[in-house]
Parts: C-alpha cells; sequence; structure tokens
C-alpha cells in the first residue's frame, strides 16, 4: 500500500510545476496588476487621505488660530474702550471747566450791565433833578422878579411899571443880587 | 485494496488549469489578483474621495489602514522623508493582506501568493526601488563601499565580511522577502487542505472512523482563524521590511 500511496503521489508531483520556481508569466502579471494598483492608490486614494489629513491639522490649528486672534480682539477692544472711557473723562473735565469759566464770564456780564444799567439810572435822575432845579429856578427866577416889581409899582407907583419893562431894570437887579451873593 | 487510499494534497493542488482557454489570465491566481486590485482601488478611492475632515464610517476605515501604513510603519522606520514612499508601502500593505485573505474567504480559499510568481513581483519592486534610492542618494561607489565596507571592523574580516554584505544586499533579502511570503502562504493553504480533504476522506470512510473527521475539520476551522492571523502578520512584516530597506539605504551608515 505505502508503494502504491509512493506510485500516486510520484505520478501527481511529476505532473505539477515545480512550487519554487515561479512563472515567468505570473510574474509579469503580478508587475503589472501591482503597478496598476501602485498608480490608483498614489494618484487617486493618496493624496485625498493626505488633503483630510492636512485639513484636520489646519482646523485644529486654525480653531486656535482664531481663538487667539478673537483674544488679541476682545484685548484691542477693551483697550480702546479704556482709552475712550478716559478720554470722554477728561473731556466732560474740560466741558465743566469751560462751564464754569463760562457761567463766571456770564456772572461778570452781567453784574456789569447791571452796575451800568444802575449807573444810566442814576444819571437819568441826575439830569432830570437837575432839570427840574432849573426849571424850579427859572420859575422862582421868573415869579421873585414879578413879585418884586409887583411890590416896587405898588410902592413906587404904577407909571413906573412900563419903563421898568423896557430898561430890564429886575434882570439887572437880579444878576447883581446873584453877583453879590457869590 | 478496492477502495483508493487517501491522496494527500500537494503542490499540483496550487496549479489550475484556466476557465476558459488556455490563458493564464484566466485561471483562478490570476484572476484573485486581478479581482484584489480593483478591490482595494475601489475601496480606498471611493473612502478617501471625500476627504472630510471629519470622516464617515467608510472614510474612517479607509483611513485606519492608511494611517497604519503611514504612521505606524512608513513614518516610524523611514523618519523623516517617510511621505514619498508611503503610496509604494500602501499598495505593498494592502496588496499582499488582501491576496493572503483570499486564502480564507469562502469561495475564493486560495492565498494567491501562494503562486512563487506574485510575491517575486512585489519584491521585484522593493527591490528595485531601494537600490535606486541608495545609488540616487549615494551613488553607486559610495553605495557599494559602504555596504561591503562598514566602519569600525578590523580589516581581515572585510575578507569574510564584504561577500556576505553583498550578497545580502543583493541576493539574501530580496530571495528571504519573496520566500518568506511564499512559504507561508503555500504551507498555511497546505496545512488547510490537508485537515479539509482529510476529514472528507474520513467521512467517507468507515462509521467509526467517521467520528474523526469532525475533529480534522475542527482543526481546519481552527487552523483558517489561526492562518487569519499569519496573513495579516505576514503582509505586515512583508511592508515593514521593504520600509526597512529603504530606511537604510536613506541612512548614512548602516
Amino acid at each position: 500500500m505505502a508503494t502504491q500511496l509512493l506510485v500516486k503521489a510520484a505520478a501527481v508531483y511529476k505532473d505539477a510545476p515545480s512550487p519554487v520556481v515561479p512563472s515567468v508569466a505570473e510574474i509579469i502579471v503580478g508587475l503589472v496588476a501591482f503597478s496598476i494598483l501602485f498608480v490608483l492608490l498614489r494618484t487617486k486614494a493618496v493624496p485625498m487621505f493626505e488633503k483630510a489629513y492636512a485639513a484636520r491639522t489646519s482646523a485644529i490649528e486654525g480653531g486656535m488660530e482664531r481663538a487667539e486672534s478673537a483674544q488679541r480682539e476682545a484685548e484691542a477692544a477693551l483697550k480702546a474702550y479704556t482709552a475712550q472711557l478716559n478720554e470722554a473723562r477728561g473731556e466732560a473735565q474740560s466741558i465743566r471747566e469751560e462751564a464754569r469759566v463760562q457761567g463766571a464770564a456770564i456772572i461778570e456780564d452781567l453784574r456789569g450791565k447791571a452796575q451800568e444799567e444802575a449807573t444810566r439810572i442814576t444819571a437819568a435822575a441826575r439830569a432830570s433833578i437837575e432839570a427840574e432845579r432849573q426849571q424850579a429856578v427859572s420859575s422862582l427866577r421868573h415869579e421873585v422878579g414879578a413879585l418884586a416889581t409887583e411890590l416896587a409899582s405898588k410902592i413906587v407907583g404904577e407909571a413906573l411899571e412900563d419903563q421898568v419893562r423896557q430898561s430890564g431894570i429886575v434882570d439887572r437887579f437880579l444878576v447883581d443880587l446873584e453877583k453879590s451873593e457869590k | 485494496m478496492a477502495q483508493p487510499g487517501f491522496v494527500p494534497p500537494s503542490s499540483a493542488d496550487f496549479f489550475f488549469n484556466p476557465a476558459v482557454g488556455s490563458s493564464i489570465l484566466a485561471t483562478k491566481p490570476v484572476m484573485l489578483l486581478l479581482f484584489s486590485v480593483i478591490l482595494i482601488s475601489a475601496f480606498f478611492i471611493v473612502s478617501a474621495r471625500k476627504a472630510a475632515v471629519v470622516p464617515s464610517r467608510l472614510q474612517f476605515a479607509g483611513e485606519m489602514v492608511y494611517g497604519f501604513v503611514r504612521d505606524g510603519i512608513s513614518r516610524d522606520v523611514i523618519g523623516e522623508e517617510f511621505q514619498r514612499f508611503v503610496p509604494l508601502l500602501f499598495a505593498i500593505f494592502t496588496f499582499i493582506l488582501t491576496n493572503n485573505l483570499f486564502g480564507v474567504i469562502p469561495l475564493m480559499q486560495f492565498p494567491t501568493m501562494s503562486h512563487i510568481g506574485f510575491p517575486v513581483s512585489v519584491t521585484i519592486f522593493v527591490y528595485v526601488v531601494y537600490h535606486f534610492v541608495a545609488i540616487k542618494k549615494k551613488g553607486l561607489g559610495r553605495y557599494l563601499k559602504e555596504m561591503c565596507f562598514m566602519p569600525g571592523v578590523p580589516k581581515p574580516v572585510y575578507v569574510i565580511l564584504a561577500p556576505v554584505e553583498f550578497l545580502t544586499y543583493f541576493a539574501v533579502r530580496p530571495l528571504t522577502l519573496a520566500m518568506r511570503l511564499f512559504g507561508n502562504m503555500f504551507a498555511g493553504h497546505l496545512l488547510l487542505l490537508l485537515f479539509t480533504l482529510g476529514g472528507q476522506y474520513m467521512l467517507k470512510s468507515a462509521l467509526f472512523v467517521k467520528f474523526f473527521s469532525i475533529l480534522s475539520f475542527g482543526l481546519a476551522i481552527g487552523l483558517s482563524f489561526f492562518e487569519m492571523g499569519i496573513q495579516c502578520l505576514q503582509a505586515y512584516i512583508f511592508t515593514l521590511l521593504a520600509a526597512l530597506y529603504i530606511a537604510g539605504a536613506l541612512a548614512d551608515e548602516h
């Protein structure tokens, strides 16, 4: 039986090619198939995988960058806000200062005006008093002349009346009187 | 001796007649090989097509394999210049892995790489690439000199060392690379054949022997899972060694 097996096996082995001797046709087929696979993966698959990797990396880095820039922006905004606040404070201060100055000026102005008004009123009053005095003086003078003349005519007689009127004796008398008073 | 004796599986079981005509293109291994090219390229092209930042499940699956070859093998072994060799290593890994796994996938059940011609063709690629890279980087003279006369060795030792190193680079490496893959796949498939055919044979035998066929089939199933592990491992080793050879070619001194 053993010999039979051996014979059988030998028959089988004789038909089959050696498994360790490569068939040239298969090598060529293998080379071609592998080349096709290599080219396909290299041009279609690998770049896309790398693209996904790069996109992922940049997405992570981009996210960090965005966060950083947001922080920078926030800081800048805060700085700007603080500056604006300071500026506003300064402005308010200057406005207050200006208002105070303006207020003082207005008060000064009003005071001046009031003073002027007072002066003017006083002057007007004084002028009117003077005018009234002048009027009183002249009317008094006139009346004094008339009374004196009347008195004198009563004393001297009626005849003198016309002559006195013509020669201005009374006026001269009064002038002399004033002169003597001085 | 009415009953024919058990015919053990042999290397003859690895050779198929063409399905149609007489062209080698119509034999099972070649068809499996071409199918693997379509399968791999379709899968990875489709899964990578969108290149989304947030990957779909398909893209994630593709990226997992790609990332394993890219980062786990290429970058870790080659270092700085790894990116150039990623497509090659990626193609090698997926090509060998898929063709190996055909050995345990029902209905296919033939590891294409158990035909030595196919490991040889992939090895030719690696062989050409690592020599080309080294010669391009160092020039032929310096490459050969560094190869044969590694520094820090007493002069007389070079008598033995130089030929050994030379043979290593030009004959041993490609031979072992191709033979290791072929041998593992060949032996694994033969083992599975043995237990499957043995079980089948015992099933046809006397009642008492039939029970042993259960054991045989069980072993065949168990070994299939074991084979799956070996198939993945061999694809990994082949790719890793290819990366190592390239890294050695790029290194200034070895």
